[in-house]
């Protein structure tokens, strides 16, 4: 073997400017492709945690036809005492779950004494959306961070309501709901926080305490409007979040009809689809690069099989095997993959390493200056590596049987 | 016991609709150890002829035995084990491969063909390039070498795996008349050295007084030296 790939370098370096205009195309495939992976992975990580740690949490639960609703924030749909019950016991019982968070969601008026504007309010534990949703104490444009996001008589509102309604840290105001039945309540709060803007559902809400929450809505028992739930291994998600779909949907009413529903954040965010518009992305670069790693390599083994026809005539008149005339040849396809691959690997590398320096800003959607920290896992590395290796042989097979099955009178009679 | 037999020896190739008769029905038998020359003109047949006993090509018709073997019982790829193991070549073009020293060149063979271990195969492509006086030669490519040199390589190529018989098609029309003479001497020289069969193909009636044995060939026939059938 080594005598193989000692002869198919000679022979690539026979043809130095061809070889390396060759390695050149791969090369650039290859730095393309993992420069996009690492960037574009990264966005979509970043916009997702972003998302899920400290808006929405990595799955929901809600009361059946809560989400399909065709009411906003339907106060008539909240999972009753005894549910939440039943959920809790299930939610603590599962060592896949890292921690959750009940809400109560509802739509209000909120007011500053002199102007009054529509508003949706989430009413929340804050020891338990902290630990549920962590990114979203790191939201506060303005107020403490360290602090608990909202105490009795607090409300943290959105920036762009803040400035809106020109409401300030220690303003305040009034908020003002109508109940399921249709009885209207309202009730002063003090601006204890000013929360920055996230692109996607959830990105401009108002959070007050759960009790208050009760209290303005009159409930007369602990309902509330989701849970929230944060898994240990996000990651694990699609196996995880099917498991507690089946545990949770295996609630059942008196009817023996389920009573919650379960969603991930993929189901709930609009940016599922970005997501997913980048991974088709990620596919069509990689087929492009599959293609330019394809056609170069096919295009250069062509030309070596038919400029050395005499040569091909030569050793196998002299007894050469065709498996071995075969390897040879497709042994100058393999060093060529992998050249390309090391300097092509070594290259994005270095360009991610770059980046990472360099530390460029980007806005996306609401969101300004975030920082761009490409990434890339060592799993998409080898597997790129190894699609390029296997693409470079498979390129080469053609011309490779081709030059095999020559026959060595008219090889050698080729001028 | 003769090295090569032929008996009633026919090839006719295809050309379009029309059959050319290359090789008319001969017979001839080649001992060991000899120092053979087929001659002829161009389009006599001498190349189809060498090109059947190293079992490139099959005979249409009539037998053809080397080694007792009858070449047309050999498929691709136990031809190509039976060249590696019994036959040399040596090319009018000299067929070295250029990307490779002139000691690699002689070692391919061993390396490519036979799989010798890289000691035994040194020893070996050292003693050839003593036989065929290129030892200080060894590290050259090709192209950085006389064409008698290229084929003194040729010839050692040809013969570092101990074949039983070298086949040399015109192995001298690229060459002068003084280094022709050599690089005949040189393969009879390698004849007594190694005892190793030599034939080879040459239109040039000055170089075929240097052979010990003469097939004239004419048009596919052989007009001396040979039997028809």
């Amino acid at each position: 073997m080594f005598d193989i790939l000692a002869i198919a370098s000679r022979n690539l370096l026979r043809y130095r400017r061809r070889t390396l205009l060759t390695l050149l195309l791969i090369v650039i495939g290859m730095v393309a492709v993992l420069l996009f992976i690492a960037v574009a992975g990264s966005f979509k990580s970043m916009m997702v945690g972003q998302i899920t740690d400290s808006v929405l949490g990595h799955v929901q639960v809600h009361r059946k036809g809560y989400v399909a609703s065709i009411d906003s924030l339907p106060l008539n749909l909240n999972m009753r005492p005894n549910m939440l019950a039943r959920l809790a016991d299930e939610l603590d019982g599962n060592p896949a779950i890292a921690a959750w968070s009940p809400r109560i969601k509802f739509g209000g008026m909120y007011s500053n004494f002199a102007e009054t504007t529509s508003i949706r309010i989430n009413g929340i534990d804050p020891a338990r959306e902290a630990a549920t949703v962590p990114l979203l104490p790191g939201r506060l444009a303005e107020g403490d961070r360290k602090a608990a996001l909202v105490e009795r008589g607090q409300i943290v509102i959105p920036q762009l309501l803040a400035r809106g309604m020109k409401s300030q840290l220690g303003d305040t105001v009034v908020v003002v709901a109508t109940n399921k039945d249709g009885s209207v309540n309202g009730k002063t709060f003090v601006v204890r926080g000013i929360l920055e803007p996230i692109s996607g559902p959830g990105g401009r809400d108002g959070y007050i305490h759960i009790e208050d929450a009760r209290e303005l809505l009159r409930m007369g028992e602990e309902q509330v409007s989701e849970i929230v739930v944060r898994l240990k291994d996000f990651s694990r998600i699609a196996q995880t979040g099917a498991q507690l779909k089946a545990a949770v949907e295996g609630l059942t009413n008196k009817e023996g009809k389920p009573m919650l529903e379960v969603h991930d954040w993929t189901q709930l965010s609009p940016f599922a689809n970005i997501a997913k518009m980048i991974d088709l992305m990620t596919l069509f670069i990689k087929i492009v690069l599959v293609s330019i790693v394809l056609v170069s390599v096919m295009n250069v083994m062509i030309m070596a099989v038919f400029e050395r026809i005499r040569e091909i005539g030569t050793i196998a008149a002299i007894g050469t095997p065709p498996s071995r005339i075969l390897s040879l040849f497709l042994a100058e396809g393999l060093m060529l993959g992998l050249v390309g691959t090391l300097a092509g690997v070594a290259l994005s590398l270095a360009g991610i390493f770059a980046i990472n320096v360099w530390q460029p800003t980007f806005d996306f959607g609401m969101q300004k200056g975030l920082v761009m920290a490409p990434a890339i896992a060592a799993g998409d590395v080898l597997t790129i590596a190894v699609l390029v290796l296997v693409v470079a042989v498979i390129a080469s097979l053609q011309p490779a049987w081709k030059a095999s099955r020559m026959d060595p009178i008219g090889a050698l009679r080729h001028v | 016991m003769s090295l090569v037999t032929a008996s009633g020896l026919t090839k006719t190739y295809r050309a379009g609709d029309i059959d050319v008769p290359a090789i008319k029905g001969i017979g001839f038998a080649i001992a060991p150890a000899s120092f053979v020359a087929f001659v002829g003109p161009s389009g006599s047949g001498k190349s189809t002829l060498l090109n059947m006993i190293g079992c490139l090509d099959h005979p249409t018709s009539g037998t053809l035995k080397v080694l007792d073997t009858d070449i047309a019982t050999l498929d691709r790829k136990a031809a190509a084990k039976f060249r590696g193991e019994h036959i040399g070549f040596v090319f009018q073009d000299f067929n070295l491969i250029p990307v490779l020293t002139v000691f690699e060149n002689i070692e391919y063979p061993l390396r490519m063909v036979q799989e010798w271990p890289k000691d035994k195969r040194r020893e070996q492509v050292l003693r050839m390039l003593e036989a065929v006086g290129m030892a200080d030669q060894a590290d050259k490519r090709p192209d950085q070498i006389s064409g008698g040199q290229k084929q003194r390589v040729a010839v050692a190529r040809a013969l570092v795996s101990n074949p039983k018989l070298v086949l040399a098609d015109e192995p001298t029309a690229n060459l002068d008349h003084d280094t022709a003479y050599r690089i005949l001497e040189l393969m009879k020289k390698m004849r007594d050295e190694f005892r190793t069969t030599f034939v080879f193909s040459t239109h040039d009636a000055k170089i075929m007084g240097e052979a010990e044995t003469t097939f004239i060939l004419e048009d596919g026939r052989l007009s001396q030296g040979g039997s028809h059938v």
